[in-house]
């Protein structure tokens, strides 16, 4: 422990949470990796970078904040949350580099409109976005709302936290992964075969360099495939395709990672309610909504509509404080949420990535 | 001296209080009184009905989530200040009413109001210390 200098922690990749240190050289490493990660997105010294991930445990702000100031840039610290404050910001500092996740790029795009700020007459050149899965048609939509060139970053905090592959801003085609840090392998998650460059798999990383937190082969559950073809940027770096899923029924809300038996452990917690339950997860206004629905059953149920709600808020509270993460408890009736043989059907995902 | 309520839970969709109706209807349940409570996600339908069990079972079989809670059922006389009468005095006996409805039917020339409480048997003593007729289930079933 006396090497190690920072501490994070994330959902990671499994439900149990996830705590990772860093030792002096490794967070040196980390914001290296951040800086070449920045670079590629089309950041450089002179540039005013505006760092919308979440500070604190999270990888991602301190990730980018690091990553920035090596790079010799200026970093915004601004966090997440706040938005309206945040427009203000964009519009008086004039920042050239915006760092968010996708989806909250989105939100902030909305809510620069209500307040009458376009985004035109705002400095971005380039953003760098990740921490969620977001396809391509989510990319055009950011490029054009925000007036900017988007590239997508990948990382995760078991490996460093953002900076393990990014996107280069010349192509946009594939994110270049560190392979002189992590060495990336691709296996079929069934039989755990090595598979060939090009074919699709599980993307599996061993780290070179790290000294608190070193991983040998470690599955990271996202689906994606390699391709070793030199690229126009000049890199020769192997690059992953975006990943397209996950071999699990991990769940990505805000930026937070949310396995459906997480919420199943909150649930059993709390006396009277059966694990009947569902998530349904939507995107409105740009930002990600979980919605549990919860059955009711003779043990909970209350002729008292306040005990009722009492209940509700005491699920959401729970679910805020153990997951980290917002939702709305809806009670539903016995037996509405279908049972089925086998594997439940735990999660109703109505965005569209 | 206590009411036997059956309150069952329900979702705000359409046609659900219709198909407790029909449940009901089909059981041959009479029913005595009714109230609804609603949030925004769901609400709470109390009933009290002429056969409990046959009600209790004919709802639960056709899963809904049911419960059964005591209720007091008092005679209030039928003229302006009647029901103010009985809040008053339960306000300071500081005796609380989690909600509370009226009873369709009359008892002689006196309305009949559904009381919730949350000390039952507190409420029922202080009412009829203080003259007033608590009316026993099996009498309000059959009103």
């Amino acid at each position: 422990m006396d090497n190690v200098v920072r501490i994070h922690a994330s959902s990671g990749t499994t439900g149990q949470p996830t705590v990772v240190g860093y030792t002096a050289r490794d967070i040196n490493t980390w914001s290296e990796l951040m800086a070449r990660a920045l670079t590629a997105g089309g950041a450089g010294p002179k540039d005013i970078i505006h760092n919308a991930y979440g500070y604190g445990l999270f990888t991602g702000g301190l990730g980018v904040h690091y990553g920035a100031e090596k790079l010799g840039a200026s970093v915004i610290p601004v966090s997440g949350g706040n938005t309206n404050r945040q427009i203000i910001i964009m519009r008086d500092f004039g920042p050239t580099i915006l760092t968010a996740t996708p989806s909250y790029a989105l939100h902030l795009a909305e809510v620069a409109e209500e307040m009458g700020v376009s985004f035109e007459n705002l400095k971005f050149k380039y953003g760098v976005f990740g921490a969620e899965p977001w396809s391509e048609q989510m990319r055009h939509e950011i490029e054009r709302k925000l007036h900017l060139k988007a590239v997508d970053i990948y990382g995760l905090s078991e490996l460093i936290g953002p900076g393990v592959a990014v996107e280069c801003h010349e192509a946009q085609n594939g994110l270049h992964i560190f392979e002189d840090h992590f060495i990336p392998e691709i296996i079929d998650p069934a039989t755990g075969k090595v598979l060939p460059y090009g074919e699709s798999g599980e993307l599996v990383f061993t780290s070179i360099t790290k000294e608190a937190f070193p991983i040998v082969r470690y599955r990271t559950r996202d689906i994606t495939s390699l391709n070793p073809e030199p690229c126009i940027c000049g890199r020769t770096l192997v690059r992953m395709k975006k990943v397209s899923g996950r071999t699990d029924d991990m769940l990505i809300i805000r930026g937070v990672n949310v396995f459906p038996s997480q919420i199943e452990s909150v649930l059993m917690e709390i006396e009277g309610i059966e694990p009947h339950y569902q998530l349904v997860v939507d995107r409105e206004d740009n930002l990600d909504t979980l919605t549990v629905l919860v059955e009711i059953n003779e043990r909970s149920f209350s002729d008292e509509v306040k005990v009722l709600q009492q209940l509700e808020r005491k699920i959401s509270i729970n679910i805020k404080e153990y997951l980290g993460v917002s939702a709305r408890v809806k009670l539903v009736e016995p037996k509405v949420i279908a049972r089925s043989q086998g594997k439940a059907v735990r999660v109703i995902d109505n965005r569209k990535i | 001296m206590r009411v036997k309520q059956i309150s069952v839970f329900l979702e705000n969709k359409a046609g659900r209080l219709s198909e407790v109706t029909a449940i009901l209807a089909e059981a041959g349940i009479n029913i005595r009184a009714l109230s609804v409570a609603d949030t925004s996600d769901f609400g709470v339908l109390r009933l009290i009905v002429n056969d409990n069990q046959k009600a209790l079972e004919a709802l639960k079989n056709n899963g809904f989530s049911v419960g059964i809670t005591d209720v007091v059922a008092v005679e209030v006389m039928d003229k302006p200040g009647g029901l103010h009468t009985i809040l008053d005095l339960l306000h300071k006996a500081q005796i609380n009413v989690e909600y509370m409805y009226a009873f369709v039917q009359q008892s002689g020339s006196n309305a009949v109001m559904i009381f919730r409480f949350d000390h039952i048997e507190e409420a029922i003593k202080l009412l009829e210390e203080n003259g007033l007729t608590v009316i026993n289930g099996s009498k309000v079933y059959s009103l």
